[in-house]
């Protein structure tokens, strides 16, 4: 009895929290649709709804109703497994992710690293995907996204040692609690830059869509998909989009704290915050897909390697050598 | 503590099965997809005992670095198809041997641990360092690794970087022929590096050499 109850509570936390984050995936989609329209001076989807605000919910209605195609030489097993394994990745990492001081799924010790390792571990999707579709485009696609996401991880782990450094704990909501009085984002202003564009590399996001860049690869490893597993990936894609976001506001734009304490600030919830600061960083990360052009491939090893890799690591020795010299090291 | 003990056994089974059938499936991507199975299934166990710190780690390196580089190697190199011709194969014999008296090692070294496990109960606890309880992990870890350690812990990162720099000097070749793109070059052209003004004299034109 006393398991059951657990268990239904438990469901109803995951549920309160999921069904929030898919339904702000599917406007989101919208968003950065409206963004990238309003950039090119297009209208973008206007129709369904006011605004167009259920255009996503349309999309989703017609993948739903499309005939799920498998192809006959791939590897089926491995082939519906991708699309589960993206999409339950994407979702898997929200527990972590503190909305206040109380409201969080699981507030375990080492709340950063379990982000780490569940979006290194986004790859496999698209590896599986690619693979398991037998088929050439798949495959480059997914080799070049393995690449490039194993590439741009080392620069994101160091950019998170740098704040790790400042807080001296792994759990989120001390992250969170340290930026009481300044947010990250200044003293670590170019880890914040490097993140930013890290977290676009690592999402396959435009300027360094490489996997799925249409004019070379049909679509990367989603080629051979269709119905309602090719909106599977694209749900988690952007899934994982929204996390890094979540990410990147909880290490650098100070999480759910408001950015005054002062009165009529204070006391607006700070899931109100959070939801801001993730929707400010989309919306730079919408921006960036309609105005940079897209990288070529051994631009973008390049500058993982040889220059973002370098500049966070010295800025790592940087960081440690001005706490410890300052005897700021945080000790707990 | 049942729900602990039904966890337990989920995850010890599932690694068991996984651990198993790395070695006898016929597809070696199949096979690196147990593998991963197995790591995954292992950090769960870390996580279970308490060293959460490890079984992310685990999850960060083995799985998320380390894997997808054997995942890489053998999609690339079609293993699957090799595999097959290198069974029927007489030749395959001739690794038996070697195989065997591997195993057989693996297998005395497991029989000694767990030997003396069982008949030295205490073994564990004489040879573990007393680690203050009040403290995660993460800071225990980094209590002893930077402290009493830091000689072996530094020696291990250089016998990863020999074996880097040595897997470096085994594949690098220097190929001829290739165009390489020098930004400080492009950045650094002039105006007057790319364009000249001549004077053409008339009726007799320019003879362009370049």
């Amino acid at each position: 009895m006393e398991y059951l109850t657990i268990i239904f509570s438990e469901t109803y936390k995951i549920l309160f929290l999921l069904v929030p984050v898919l339904v702000s995936v599917a406007m989101i989609v919208w968003l950065d649709r409206r963004i990238w329209a309003f950039v090119q001076k297009r209208q973008g989807p206007n129709v369904v709804g006011p605004f167009g605000l259920l255009q996503s919910l349309a999309d989703a209605l017609k993948y739903m109703f499309k005939e799920v195609i498998i192809p006959s030489s791939s590897n089926k097993v491995i082939f519906i497994l991708a699309p589960i394994v993206t999409m339950t990745l994407a979702l898997i990492s929200w527990a972590v992710i503190p909305f206040s001081a109380t409201h969080v799924l699981a507030d375990i010790n080492v709340g950063i690293l379990y982000l780490f390792a569940v979006s290194s571990l986004g790859v496999y999707g698209i590896i599986m995907g690619g693979w398991a579709s037998n088929s050439k485009y798949p495959f480059l696609g997914a080799i070049r996204s393995a690449a490039q996401m194993v590439s741009y991880e080392v620069s994101i782990g160091v950019i998170i040692i740098n704040v790790l450094l400042c807080v001296g704990s792994l759990n989120l909501n001390d992250i969170v609690m340290a930026q009481e009085n300044l947010w990250f984002v200044i003293p670590l202003f170019p880890m914040f830059i490097i993140f930013f564009i890290s977290a676009l590399a690592e999402t396959n996001r435009p300027p360094f869509d490489l996997p799925e860049a249409e004019a070379e690869l049909v679509a990367g490893y989603q080629t051979e998909y269709s119905g309602m597993m090719y909106a599977m990936f694209w749900l988690g894609e952007y899934a994982n989009i929204l996390l890094m976001c979540a990410m990147g506001s909880v290490l650098f734009l100070g999480g759910w704290l408001s950015p005054i304490d002062l009165f009529p600030f204070n006391v607006i919830p700070g899931a109100v915050w959070l939801i801001l600061k993730i929707l400010l960083l989309f919306i730079l990360f919408a921006l960036v897909k309609a105005i940079v052009p897209r990288y070529r491939y051994d631009q973008l090893m390049r500058l993982g390697w040889k220059i973002f890799l370098p500049l966070s690591l010295s800025w790592v020795v940087l960081t440690a050598s001005y706490l410890f010299y300052f005897n700021l090291l945080p000790t707990n | 503590m049942l729900a602990h003990a039904i966890f337990f056994y989920i995850f010890s089974l599932i690694a068991i099965v996984s651990a198993i059938m790395v070695t006898v499936s016929k597809n070696t991507v199949h096979s690196v997809f147990f593998l991963i199975l197995d790591f995954i299934s292992i950090s769960c166990l870390f996580i279970m005992i308490g060293a959460e710190f490890l079984g992310m780690i685990m999850l960060i390196i083995y799985v998320g670095a380390v894997a997808v580089l054997f995942l890489f190697v053998v999609m690339m190199l079609n293993v699957a198809q090799q595999k097959n011709q290198w069974f029927s194969a007489r030749e395959s014999s001739k690794h038996i041997p070697v195989g065997l008296i591997i195993s057989t090692i693996i297998f005395f070294e497991l029989i000694i641990v767990i030997g003396g496990w069982k008949y030295k109960p205490d073994l564990v606890s004489s040879m573990s360092l007393n680690i203050d309880s009040g403290i995660s992990n993460t800071h225990a870890i980094g209590y002893v690794v930077y402290t009493d350690y830091i000689h072996i812990f530094q020696l291990s990162g250089m016998i990863l970087l020999v074996a880097m720099i040595g897997a470096i000097v085994l594949t690098f070749r220097k190929r001829s022929g290739v165009k390489r793109q020098s930004y400080f070059s492009q950045i650094s052209r002039e105006r007057t590096d790319g364009v000249e003004l001549i004077d053409v004299p008339s009726n007799q034109g320019v003879k362009s050499d370049d």
